[in-house]
């Protein structure tokens, strides 16, 4: 049987790529998709911890998490779309309307 | 065997991730991250989760995926190609993700209770019905906050995109 350090380990791998991708990339729709491999990681913490304890509450997190990151995803790219509409941008650094 | 489909698995997935970060071309980044997906569903059937992974297919590859590649259609996407992406270009960030992974694994690898090998014993085979008795007795409160969510987000997202006219 595989142990379960093995399913935390890629969880914690997957979770670097995806917060490199938050803070390193420029572009938001990278950004956007690497928030979603961040999600997707805990996801397999979950998941993987459910099991390891027979429990089937670590699916049913997972479940509202999956629902939870499709409302987001929704409402992030109707936002996207009205920037590039107004501001015809796609680089992070450029939308700076909120700073004080 | 299990440890042989595994690895196979998590390596695929983080490469693609690896590409998905790294590509310069938003529609490459989509479509490694789809390959990602399917192999983390696939991760979720060896965890024994097979309606986790019916639902990753069906939301994240069929509909998140779907949505991102529409709006990278909607979006001229020549001029976000065209700006070089350099991994040492954000020292203190690069740093900080370093410590981060550093950090974690050998918070993970230290601690003995993440050594268990074997998954406590399932109660019978009939795993999809059980989560859902659970998810629609004990969780229904939850279930139904995540559907009035998912309704405001719907409307939130046709209110964003609409055309302003008055």
């Amino acid at each position: 049987m595989v142990p379960i350090w093995w399913y935390i380990v890629l969880g914690v791998v997957l979770f670097v790529i995806g917060a490199a991708g938050v803070l390193l990339r420029r572009n938001i729709l990278v950004v956007l998709m690497s928030l979603e491999l961040l999600l997707n990681s805990v996801n397999i913490n979950f998941i993987a911890f459910g099991r390891y304890h027979a429990d089937f509450r670590g699916q049913i997190f997972a479940i509202f998490v999956i629902a939870i990151t499709a409302a987001e995803v929704a409402v992030a790219l109707g936002i996207l779309v009205a920037l590039v509409r107004n501001k015809s941008t796609l680089k992070i650094d450029d939308v700076t309307v909120m700073k004080g | 065997m299990d440890e042989g489909f595994f690895l196979l698995f998590a390596t695929v997935s983080v490469a693609t991730a690896l590409t998905m970060v790294l590509a310069r071309n938003p529609v490459h980044s989509a479509l490694a991250l789809m390959a990602c997906f399917l192999n983390i569903s696939a991760i979720f059937v060896l965890l024994e989760a097979p309606l986790l992974a019916v639902i990753q297919i069906f939301v994240y590859v069929g509909a998140i995926m779907v949505l991102f590649v529409f709006v990278i259609m909607m979006i001229d996407v020549r001029e976000a190609v065209l700006q070089r992406f350099l991994p040492g270009g954000n020292l203190p960030a690069l740093v900080l993700l370093v410590l981060l992974g550093v950090e974690m694994l050998v918070l993970v690898l230290w601690s003995d209770r993440f050594s268990v090998m074997e998954p406590v014993a399932m109660s019978g085979g009939d795993d999809v019905r059980q989560l859902g008795t659970a998810l629609f007795a004990e969780y229904l409160l939850p279930f139904e906050t995540a559907s009035v969510i998912l309704l405001a987000a719907l409307v939130g997202a046709i209110m964003l995109a609409r055309k302003e006219q008055g």
